[in-house]
């Protein structure tokens, strides 16, 4: 299936000195001494694909050289993971009722915080005087051989405790969404800085060929951040994600304008290249040789890209391990994710498998809301009910597949939130909990990091860590790490530094690797 | 080697700087004799050492960018520069050592210095390590004009620059491009559009004709007559602002909302695109442009646009998510007011310096906040500006003193408003609001107009006697008086119920034969037992259960009658409805008063009521005596407040000054003399609350250090005062003032790399230490001179004229050189920076929609006005946050507009922009990457907009009968491309054109669907359809979205 592999041209784009000699024994050169040097053959590119070639007048000698921007790079180590899985629940679900049990703070339900732990803690909407903790109705109970604590919420994720790296020491310094947002994903709360998955394809680029090595998935209604949570900020455009659609073609475009069949489509493509090919031979300008060979992957993209959202292929067991026929329940709540979340969260995670089988590097599910200020064990469950089969079926999935070893999944918010309970003035009863930035959980699975591992610890009420502080940027170094990438090294410049994902800070968590 | 750099343009800078081993720029022969501190030994410790010996952080006491500071005893108690003496310099044994502890740079994380760079390190000791100013901070002079070896090759003096740095190379540049590919090129650059065929056509015909002139002087002469004149037309077209606005909007973080969550629209944002786009047209001197924008408001006699212009300022996010504490984005804004200042007129990373002194660059932190205080002194306000005034001159003048004498009276007010805020808050906060209930209200008597007579029914309310009226004329209108009687001790509001019945027409509540009826007009008043007034009773707050479209509840509290407007029900007309006012202070009636109800229902043809009842309305009197907008803000946390927020409660609180009030009226009258209409635009201007600016521990707002006051970094020339202390007009007068040599080097190079695809200095947003340094140093500063001071050969030089300094550009031999490139030159310098040729050019993705459109036809080419939405696939729309956001296409002329005028959400930006790399408008873009990705092919091939092209491009050759089909594809390829066609294109395209019609011969529905609504009647389908199979390849070239 995965015929993008045996293509892959591995080109080493971190030293010149290889580059150099590889490209010397490339047959498809312009005769112009040097000018063709480093460019991979747009002829080699296009050779045995399988696409319908015949009547056009390729001959590969004369093709423009060419070399895919996207073509897989070597890491800087051996790194295990070679694709990520980033599950992204959009305004921050409560570790405190899902993964960081606190009896104590059960115990302490109703009593307000002693002054000395809110003095100088800034609160979105609590107001500070009357606020009281608040208990949480989950239960909690261990599972796997490690004995990871998950609540009721998650059954089925805990099932995979085993493989599982639960951090509950998290902590980052933006309590607003879409600044925390943009911490999350792209190291710092400023807009115009690369996302993690563009930092990524730009270091490593992507072994697929046909689809685009940075895809986004969104089900429930949209993100606070919009088309920033997925910018590739700095970088070319070419690394940032691209959105699958979740109606009409998964990749905007991608259908043939109605009425225009695929033969006409690839005659015209023939046409396209013969023309661009002729000026090419009068400009000498590389970019078109580019252009050239961009049509060619959008055309196999528009066979590609159906292929892999066509689930026909996967079986009836698959399809109900996912839960892709489960309905949304019937519940009354402000901020749920709109009709068919559950088919379509659902929906999302097993084609982020076929997306990793296929060689995307990078996929970003995306899911709001979990911004529980108020109605928190109505809608926590909800949501809990909507992400906990599937997430637990594409774990398993991945590693029946042997892919999980080489997949890291991450499933995070921005942050966390508080054990206090949300008093907002003007509303009525206190159900929910404000956002919390300095202590929270997230977990990951796969991709080289250690399993059944708990790792960081809170007080005993969730509201400060107490044990190995982890911040965002250290997260982000970790993740790098395990993709072999030096967070220090995989720089880019910019306003005169050399710009990187972790900013000025971040430290690798060994302890993480497996 | 720098091979894979040109891949693809984006990926040069990302191959060289994330994983090569060099630095990228042409070989420079290395000096032999004296070394040049600023060009090559800058760029070394720049790069190597002042990360971590810099003013920031100068580890083991070492600071080397500072001749005075480098100098000195080190903490290990070694000097690190012994001038003269490399041999007793500890930089120098460090750099050499073979330790690896002690050699420097550290090998951990840090690249080696290469042999070169330590020989030149020595040379410099060597040679008393003295320190230059950096090349850009150094004062601006015209510099000679060099020699070069074949004065015929210059079109003007910038060509010497050039010419003479090939000439030591033994480079000819490149012939000049063909005059096709001139046009095209003019046409592009200069307002984005395509040449009409037939200008091409003759233009080309006489520049070839000039050619062949025996003398050639006189043919040089002529040809130079035909290409200004071009020019000339060109720089005159009012696509020209259009064009060159879009560059300054790039930079200007222009969008059409407020970004963020919510992420609202801003529909007055066009305002300032507009003005922009008339700036570059009217050539406003960029000087005027730059005061403009920084201070207009704070120019004497600021006009309306002096206003406008300052929302280049206001292009900053605004994050109204919930909870947000606002004086944190509000210094976000503040912060990227001033970094955006700092990269787009200075050139440099001052952001860098927000959390610490800046590490290479010579802008201490404090320094930073010195800048960063004249914009903390200004906020966003909402001005009502009168938009479209035919003499904004005299409008300006009248307006001027008004608003002064306006603005003044509001700041004295500012006190007062603030402690009325916090009491009004306070009372909110802690009286108890009763909630609203209806209560029954006696009705002594109901008079109409008309005579009509109505029944009291059991349920206290009054139905018309139908049987009576059919002839009854008068009754068309009316006016119903109902007298009533309470002993409620309080009133706060009244109920209309307008009552369904089923011997009304349609089952309504109205009279009108549709049912529905109109209520003009509400009022009220105080009368005494004998029905004589007492005083009127002020209304206000109508709210509706339902309310037609266009027919709004509040228009019954209208001052007076407009008979078109008023309250009404259509379509839901068999329907109980009720229509809600509030009295503006609770009602207490004494035993002798009675309230008269007054209600006008003016609209005619019978819209008045047939059965209605009146009720009364207590509780919720609170908040009676304001507007429900001021009291949802006055219950907002004071520090989670919005700008505008802010403003609603402070307008409201001076709205009540009778001063204000009388000099609002007179402004309104200014603006009805002159006509003008009047819109809410978001500027900014100086803050009403005197606020001081502190230095921000690590960036933070909410830790203030010492006090700091507005001023310019020390490495500048000193930013002179008008008046007491430093304003945001003196910064701005300071950026353009002659002695400072950033501005004009900086812009110079920015429109510089818009013609040239590239800068002088490639970083054109970094003129720092770690910037790229000029390709050409001196013809950079003879542009920036030229710029400055007017084009020598302009007469009358005109200072600072965009128009003039672009002609100098675009007149240039160095411009006009043919863009192809030369493989034999691609070893010695692959990025064309000695510019032996010109560079080829994908064009932006606004324009490469506009070029579609207006190959097809289809291009409106209307300029300026509120922002348009083309066609985008509704789901996008959705994914902005909490589905609050739909995309309603445009129609007719909106549809086909230019591409800089589509609605940019700045969440959810139009996809066919992104695809072709436009910035998100987030921060400020100085110039954009150029991708190349298989989402751009998708696009030209198959988007709806350049589908549709396509057809119409077919529909437009199909309905011309007579041609060949030879003659219609040169014809088309002319169109797209500019040029003629070549036989071998014809060939080719008549061939598919072939397999086409052979294709719809046999699929009907295929060509139906293909052709969309662009059928030709005279057509077969089948025809259109191949037509539009066909010619869509000529979009789909790289030649057609590329300059040349």
């Amino acid at each position: 299936m995965n015929h993008s592999h045996k293509r892959a041209q591995r080109l080493d784009a971190h030293d010149l000195a290889v580059e150099q000699a590889q490209a010397s024994t490339r047959r498809h050169f312009l005769g112009q001494a040097g000018y063709g040097l480093g460019m991979a053959a747009l002829g080699g590119l296009l050779a045995g694909e399988g696409q319908a070639r015949e009547g056009a007048a390729t001959d590969e000698a004369e093709t423009p050289a060419f070399t895919n921007p996207l073509a897989p790079r070597p890491s800087h180590f051996p790194g295990k993971a070679k694709a990520c899985i980033f599950i992204f629940l959009e305004g921050a679900p409560s570790q405190i009722d899902l993964y960081d049990p606190k009896p104590k703070l059960n115990e302490l339900n109703g009593k307000p915080l002693p002054e000395s732990l809110t003095k100088n803690v800034r609160f979105a909407f609590i107001k500070k005087e009357s606020a009281v903790l608040l208990g949480s109705k989950r239960k909690f109970t261990r599972h796997g051989e490690c004995g990871m604590e998950f609540s009721d919420l998650m059954p089925r994720i805990a099932t995979c405790a085993d493989d599982i790296l639960m951090v509950r020491s998290m902590h980052t310094d933006q309590f607003n969404h879409h600044p925390a947002q943009l911490s999350l994903l792209a190291g710092r709360p400023f807009f115009g800085l690369p996302t993690v998955g563009s930092w990524l394809t730009y270091g490593l680029g992507s072994v697929s060929q046909d689809l685009p090595g940075y895809v986004v998935l969104s089900a429930g209604r949209g993100t606070s951040g919009g088309a920033s949570l997925w910018s590739s900020g700095f970088l070319p455009s070419m690394y940032a994600g691209v959105m699958f659609r979740n109606q009409g073609d998964p990749v905007l475009n991608l259908a043939n304008p109605a009425g225009l069949p695929k033969e006409l489509q690839r005659e015209a493509l023939d046409v396209a290249r013969d023309l661009n090919t002729e000026r090419f031979r009068e400009i000498h300008d590389p970019e078109i040789a580019s252009r050239i060979a961009s049509y060619e992957l959008a055309f196999r993209m528009q066979s590609a890209a159906p292929d892999l959202i066509d689930l026909s292929d996967e079986t009836q067991e698959t399809i109900d391990a996912y839960g892709l026929n489960r309905k949304d329940p019937d519940i009354k709540a402000s901020r749920g994710g709109g009709p068919g979340q559950y088919r379509q969260f659902a929906t999302n995670c097993l084609l982020a498998r076929r997306m990793v089988e296929r060689g995307v590097r990078f996929v970003s599910l995306f899911h709001a809301s979990w911004d529980h200020h108020s109605n928190l064990d109505v809608e926590l469950p909800a949501n809990c009910g909507m992400a906990d089969q599937p997430v637990a079926a594409l774990l398993k999935d991945l590693k029946q597949r042997g892919l999980l070893d080489e997949t890291l999944v991450v499933f995070a918010g921005e942050f966390g939130r508080t054990p206090l309970g949300e008093n907002r003035p003007g509303t009525g009863g206190v159900t929910g909990r404000d956002h919390h930035p300095s202590a929270f959980s997230l977990w990951m699975a796969g991709g080289g990091v250690k399993g059944g591992l708990t790792y960081g610890a809170t007080d005993e009420i969730g509201w400060s860590i107490t044990e190995k502080p982890v911040h965002i940027n250290d997260f982000h170094a970790t993740l790098l790490q395990l993709f072999g990438m030096n967070h220090l090294k995989l720089t880019h410049r910019h306003q005169g530094l050399d710009a990187r994902l972790t900013g000025i800070a971040g430290k690798v968590v060994k302890e993480w690797l497996a | 080697m720098l091979f894979r750099a040109f891949v693809v343009a984006g990926l040069v800078v990302a191959a060289s700087q994330a994983h090569a081993e060099e630095a990228p720029a042409a070989k420079i022969a290395p000096a032999v004799s004296k070394v040049d501190f600023a060009r090559e030994v800058s760029a070394i410790l720049a790069e190597h050492c002042v990360g971590c010996h810099g003013p920031a952080t100068a580890e083991g006491g070492f600071n080397l960018t500072e001749h005075s500071k480098a100098t000195l005893a080190l903490e290990s108690g070694a000097r690190g520069i012994v001038p003269g003496k490399p041999e007793a310099s500890e930089l120098v044994r460090r750099i050499t050592s073979h330790d690896a502890d002690e050699r420097m740079p550290p090998a951990k994380d840090h690249k080696p210095l290469k042999p070169a760079e330590i020989e030149t390190l020595k040379l410099w000791i060597a040679q008393g390590a003295q320190y230059d100013m950096h090349w850009s901070f150094r004062p601006l002079t015209r510099p000679a004009v060099p020699q070069v070896k074949y004065p015929a090759a210059m079109r003007n003096p910038l060509d010497a620059f050039v010419l003479s740095k090939l000439d030591a190379r033994g480079i000819t540049p490149s012939p000049e491009a063909d005059p096709y590919t001139l046009i095209k090129r003019l046409h592009f650059d200069l307002m984005g559009l395509l040449p009409p065929v037939e200008e091409a056509d003759e233009f080309a015909r006489l520049y070839r004709a000039a050619d062949q002139l025996a003398d050639p002087a006189a043919r040089a002469r002529e040809k130079e007559r035909l290409y200004r004149a071009l020019v000339d037309k060109l720089l005159a077209s009012p696509h020209f602002g259009e064009r060159w606005g879009r560059h300054w909007l790039d930079m200007a973080r222009y969008a059409d909302s407020d970004g963020y969550e919510k992420d609202r629209p801003r529909p007055d944002a066009y305002v300032y695109r507009d003005w922009v786009i008339q700036a570059f047209n009217a050539d406003m001197p960029f000087d005027q442009f730059t005061v403009e924008q920084l201070a207009g408001d704070l120019l004497p006699d600021a006009g309306p646009n002096q206003r406008i212009a300052t929302a280049f300022n206001r292009q900053t996010l605004t994050n109204e998510e919930g909870g947000v504490d606002q004086e944190e984005f509000r210094v976000n804004a503040v912060f990227d007011r001033t970094d955006t200042v700092g990269s787009v007129w200075l050139g440099l990373t001052v952001g860098c310096a927000k959390c610490h002194n800046h590490k290479y660059d010579p802008i201490s932190q404090q320094e930073y906040y010195q800048l960063f205080a004249f914009f903390n002194g200004a906020d966003e306000v909402s001005v009502k500006l009168p938009v479209g005034a035919t003499d904004p001159i005299a409008l300006a003048k009248r307006l001027s003193p008004l608003e002064d004498a306006l603005d003044a009276r509001r700041r004295e007010l500012f006190p007062e408003e603030q402690k009325w805020e916090a009491a009004e808050r306070a009372r909110l906060e802690s009286t108890p609001n009763i909630p609203i209930k209806v209560e029954e209200i006696e009705v002594l008597s109901l008079t109409a107009q008309s005579g009509a007579k109505f029944a009291k029914q059991k349920d206290g309310s009054y139905l018309y006697e139908s049987a009576q009226s059919e002839k009854d004329k008068s009754g068309e209108i009316d006016t119903y008086s109902l007298v009533l009687q309470s002993s409620l001790p309080e009133i706060t509001g009244f109920r209309l119920e307008a009552l369904a019945d089923s011997s009304l027409p349609k089952k309504g509540a109205g009279r009108s034969s549709s049912g529905n009826f109109v209520i003009t007009r509400l009022s009220a008043a105080i009368v005494d037992e004998a029905g004589k007034k007492l005083r009127p009773l002020d209304l206000q707050r109508a709210t509706a259960d339902f309310e037609q479209q266009n027919f709004k509840a509040a228009d019954v509290l209208a001052a007076t009658a407009n008979l078109k407007k008023g309250w009404a029900v259509s379509p839901k007309v068999d329907a109980n409805h009720h229509l809600q006012v509030r009295t503006k202070i609770p009602l207490k009636l004494a035993p002798h008063e009675r309230v008269e109800l007054t209600i006008e229902q003016l609209y005619g043809t019978r819209h008045t009521l047939g059965r209605f009842r009146i009720r009364a309305l207590t509780g919720d009197a609170n908040e009676l005596n304001l507007p429900a907008e001021v009291v949802t803000a006055l219950k907002q946390y004071p520090e989670k407040r919005i700008a505008v927020t802010q403003q609603t409660l402070f307008d409201y609180y001076v709205g009540q000054d009778p001063q204000v009030k009388e000099l609002q009226a007179k402004i309104e009258a200014a603006h009805r003399e002159f006509k003008v209409t009047v819109m809410p635009v978001r500027t900014i201007a100086t803050a009403r609350k005197n606020r001081k600016t502190h230095r921000f521990d690590r960036g933070d707002f909410l830790s203030p250090q010492e006090e700091v006051q507005p001023n310019g970094p020390a490495i500048l020339p000193t930013l002179a005062s008008a008046g007491q202390g430093r304003n945001r007009l003196d910064l701005s007068r300071w950026l353009v003032s002659p002695q400072n040599p950033l501005t004009p080097r900086v812009v110079a190079n920015q429109f510089w790399s818009r013609l040239f695809g590239a800068g002088l200095v490639r970083t054109t947003g970094d003129f720092g230490l770690r910037g790229d340094m000029p390709s050409h140093p001196e013809l950079l500063d003879w542009l920036a001179v030229e710029f400055r001071e007017g084009a020598l050969d302009a007469q009358p030089s005109r200072p600072w004229s965009i128009k003039a300094f672009l002609k100098t550009l675009v007149t240039s031999a160095t411009y006009r050189q043919a863009s192809t490139h030369r493989p034999e030159l691609f070893e010695l310098d692959p990025q064309n920076t000695l510019l032996y040729r010109q560079n080829r050019l994908r064009v932006e993705g606004e324009v490469v929609r506009d070029l579609a459109l207006g190959a097809s036809g289809l291009l409106a080419t209307k300029i300026g006005g509120p922002s348009v939405f083309p066609p985008m696939p509704a789901d996008l729309a959705k994914l902005s946050y909490a589905n609050s956001f739909s995309w309603t296409d445009s129609v007719g002329e909106n549809r086909y507009r230019r591409g800089m005028y589509t609605f940019f959400k700045r969440t959810i930006p139009h996809p066919t922009l992104m695809t072709f790399d436009c910035p998100d408008a987030n921060v400020s873009c100085i110039n954009r990457t150029v991708s190349n990705t298989p989402l751009q092919a998708l696009t030209l091939l198959n988007n709806e907009t350049f589908a549709e092209t396509a057809q119409a491009m077919a529909k437009r050759l199909v309905s011309q009968s007579g041609p060949s089909d030879e003659e219609r594809l040169a014809d088309c390829i002319r169109t797209c491309l500019v040029r003629p066609a070549k036989s071998d294109e014809i060939d080719r395209l008549s061939n598919l054109l072939d397999k086409a019609r052979e294709h719809y011969k046999n699929d009907p529905e295929g060509a139906e669907k293909l052709i969309g609504r662009h059928t030709v009647a005279a057509v077969p389908n089948r025809e259109t359809a191949a037509w539009t199979a066909t010619l869509r390849v000529l979009l789909n070239l790289d030649e057609f979205i590329t300059r040349e």
